[in-house]
């Protein structure tokens, strides 16, 4: 039987994580990602998960953990926040070059300099060209769903998958959700066999030094050079899409949940505008949507954009072909240019001839707080702007809640 | 006191754990090393190899001189990853030894937060660094165990002005299970450490002195006798750490005899790198050598 619970984010994270039956753990504590950690190293000392907790000296070693204990063939998990997570750049890189199917969890917060430890999403951001899945989290029973079907998706296509949640809007609030019996998980995700994997029984080289060129091996057998390397991880992961919708559509059958896995739309079918979303601002945005069409006749939706890498080019652009207008709202940006995820937007309707108006925002940058009263007013005023503003003026991003 | 290498050239295994012929230059003292270590280590192993010459040295994908299964990984993030092979050899309940082999910038440098880690971890591996004295691999620039007045691309004209770290004592103040410095030159030495090691649980360090002839500036014939020269003059010296127990190894032994101390200049005089030496600064260097064995001398008087 699943069970009803009520507990925080990060708790419910580790839950998952104790029912994906995930190794080896290697994890350096971070705000606001550290209770995650904490719960997953006590359940393990309580002999509740039969795993092995290494407590690292640093994210790096976490991530080379991680790497060292899937390339041996075991199913790994860390975990990480802002900082952290740039301290681990280059194990990312390594992690998608070797092809490891890990999972980590990134609690979204702002990154130094100044310091902050309250949310936004430029650490996810920063590392979107990685070579990792990138997937976002509106809620406790998401990140539940996603850290599980995560697993069996970065096992599938051998391509490591971020689950992203904000810090504290979903790490340390309380909030209702379902976890799935251990019985039910295992089926859903059984024991990965890996092809490639460090045995002196079968000993292998992994990672070596790869020429531009392809080259041939020693049984005459003609293997790909570093660019064909890097054109198959591009192409399997947008591969990955498909299978993504399989999984979710798989699990969906067993847990009773899904059916929107790639984009999550509220009040979409009939909008004339749109928001685009990622992580919990999306669900914040439902009573904005509400309002807009209540108060004001307005004909509004929200689409949360579940997946960010790969990033959904022809379902969002189709989803978006009717709307007059998008409002784009984000946690983090491009310093210099737009939202990085405006500017995907942008670019994922550009083929196309029926293109709506854009308008980009920036919100909540280091925790800035998010009134649903501001996000009313900005997009009620997006909407009946309409596209009356001069090309340059109308791509330039809007801050939100500025105290200049 | 000492471990005096049980295996010799007749006894050593002919059995090969290389293939013939790898990328390693002519000369190399690591490839001693790897060709010897591997014989004692065995094919129950696994590597973790950071970018370093040894790297270089298992070849170009997809064709390689190495026999055994090895994981590349990050400059850092040797000791750590080795932790994660280490951890999943458990899960799957298999004693496969995981090796962690870097050079001195590995270790010494980039590496050494990694290596502390898993040090006071106490994981159970063996780490070995192959210490060149310079980050020989990208072309002899000036690492933390660059000896003062070395002579490398960084430290041009006059040398490295301070002195090298001591990694060895480093490790050694982490009271790891096994700390044994070796010498490319002595390999059997090596190799019996290594059998000792094997039988230790926790985490096994062996500092090995490694003569690079481009990196050193000598002839590819004078690896041996360069590596042994180190030695014979109380330079750098063998010993085993053995649950704080220090012993000194054979070769090194001698020289609690201060008439069997070999000469400095002779062992400077082999190379390039030591030519910006002033005599000032030779002195200065007999002097800590001096020192250094007149409190061996002290330390095993009593035994």
């Amino acid at each position: 039987m699943s069970e009803k619970l009520i507990d925080s984010g990060n708790n419910a994270a580790a839950m998952a994580v104790q029912l994906a039956a995930a190794e080896v753990i290697a994890a350096y504590p971070i705000t606001p990602q550290t209770p995650l950690t904490e719960k997953l190293s006590e359940v393990i000392a309580a002999g509740k998960m039969d795993a092995e907790y290494v407590a690292v000296e640093s994210e790096h070693s976490a991530l080379a953990v991680c790497i060292g204990a899937a390339s041996a063939g075991v199913r790994a998990f860390t975990a990480t926040s802002s900082n952290g997570l740039l301290y681990m750049s280059e194990q990312l890189h390594w992690a998608a070059g070797s092809r490891l199917p890990l999972v980590m969890c990134v609690v979204n917060r702002g990154i130094g300099a100044p310091w902050s430890v309250w949310n936004d999403h430029q650490d996810a951001m920063s590392q979107r060209d990685t070579g990792w899945i990138q997937i976002f989290a509106k809620d406790h029973q998401e990140i539940v769903d996603m850290t599980l079907k995560a697993f069996r998706l970065a096992e599938l296509v051998h391509i490591p998958v971020m689950v992203n949640y904000d810090g504290y809007y979903l790490s340390h609030t309380y909030m209702p959700f379902e976890l799935p019996e251990a019985k039910a998980v295992q089926e859903f995700l059984p024991p990965y066999d890996y092809t490639h994997t460090l045995d002196p029984e079968k000993p292998e080289s992994l990672n070596t030094v790869t020429l531009p060129d392809s080259r041939n091996d020693i049984k005459g057998i003609k293997r790909p050079g570093y660019m064909d390397i890097r054109h198959n991880l591009h192409q399997e992961m947008r591969q990955a899409m498909e299978l993504w919708e399989e999984i979710d559509a798989d699990y969906a059958q067993r847990f009773g949940r899904g059916g929107t896995p790639i984009l999550d739309p509220y009040r979409c079918e009939d909008a004339d505008f749109v928001v685009v979303a990622m992580g919990s601002i999306a669900n914040q945005f439902h009573v904005v949507v509400d309002r807009l069409r209540e108060e004001e006749g307005l004909k509004v939706g929200v689409l949360a954009l579940q997946i960010y890498r790969p990033f959904p080019t022809a379902k969002i652009a189709a989803a978006l072909q009717n709307a007059k207008g998008v409002m784009v709202y984000e946690k983090g940006l491009s310093y210099g240019n737009q939202g990085a995820l405006y500017a995907d937007l942008k670019s994922a309707l550009y083929p196309y001839a029926n293109r709506p108006h854009l308008h980009n925002f920036i919100v909540g940058l280091g925790g800035r707080d998010i009134p649903t009263e501001d996000l009313f007013q900005t997009l009620k005023t997006a909407c009946l702007s309409g596209d009356q503003n001069a090309p340059e003026q109308a791509d330039t991003p809007q801050w939100i809640g500025l105290q200049l | 006191m000492s471990v005096t290498a049980k295996t010799s050239v007749v006894n050593l295994t002919t059995e090969e754990f290389v293939h013939p012929g790898n990328r390693a230059c002519s000369g190399c003292g690591l490839s001693i090393l790897y060709r010897i270590g591997l014989k004692a280590l065995g094919r129950n192993c696994i590597f973790v190899v950071p970018p370093s010459c040894l790297t270089v040295m298992q070849g170009l994908y997809p064709i390689a001189a190495s026999q055994m299964p090895i994981l590349n990984g990050t400059f850092a993030s040797t000791a750590a990853i080795a932790t994660g092979v280490r951890a999943a050899m458990k899960r799957r309940g298999k004693k496969t030894q995981v090796v962690a082999w870097a050079g001195d910038g590995g270790t010494a440098d980039i590496g050494i937060q990694a290596l502390s880690g898993a040090l006071e971890r106490n994981e159970d591996i063996i780490y070995i660094c192959y210490d060149n004295e310079a980050y020989m691999n990208t072309g002899v620039q000036r690492s933390g165990t660059t000896p003062q007045g070395g002579l490398t691309t960084t430290t041009p004209y006059s040398g490295k002005k301070e002195n090298s770290k001591n990694l060895p004592a480093i490790v050694a103040a982490h009271n790891p299970a096994y700390v044994a410095t070796c010498s490319a030159s002595y390999p059997l030495d090596f190799h019996d450490k290594l059998l000792k090691a094997k039988e230790i649980s926790g985490l096994k360090y062996l500092h090995v002195q490694t003569p690079c002839p481009p990196g050193w500036g000598c002839d590819e014939r004078m690896t041996i006798k360069i590596g042994k020269a180190a030695i014979d003059c109380g330079l750098f010296d063998l010993y085993e750490i053995e649950e704080g127990v220090k012993t000194l190894s054979e070769p090194s032994q001698k020289l609690l005899n201060k008439d069997k101390m070999g000469s400095l200049q002779n062992y400077l005089d082999m190379q390039t790198r030591f030519k910006a030496l002033t005599a000032e600064q030779i002195a200065a260097m007999q002097e800590r050598i001096d020192k250094k064995w007149d409190a061996y001398r002290r330390e095993f008087a009593a035994q």
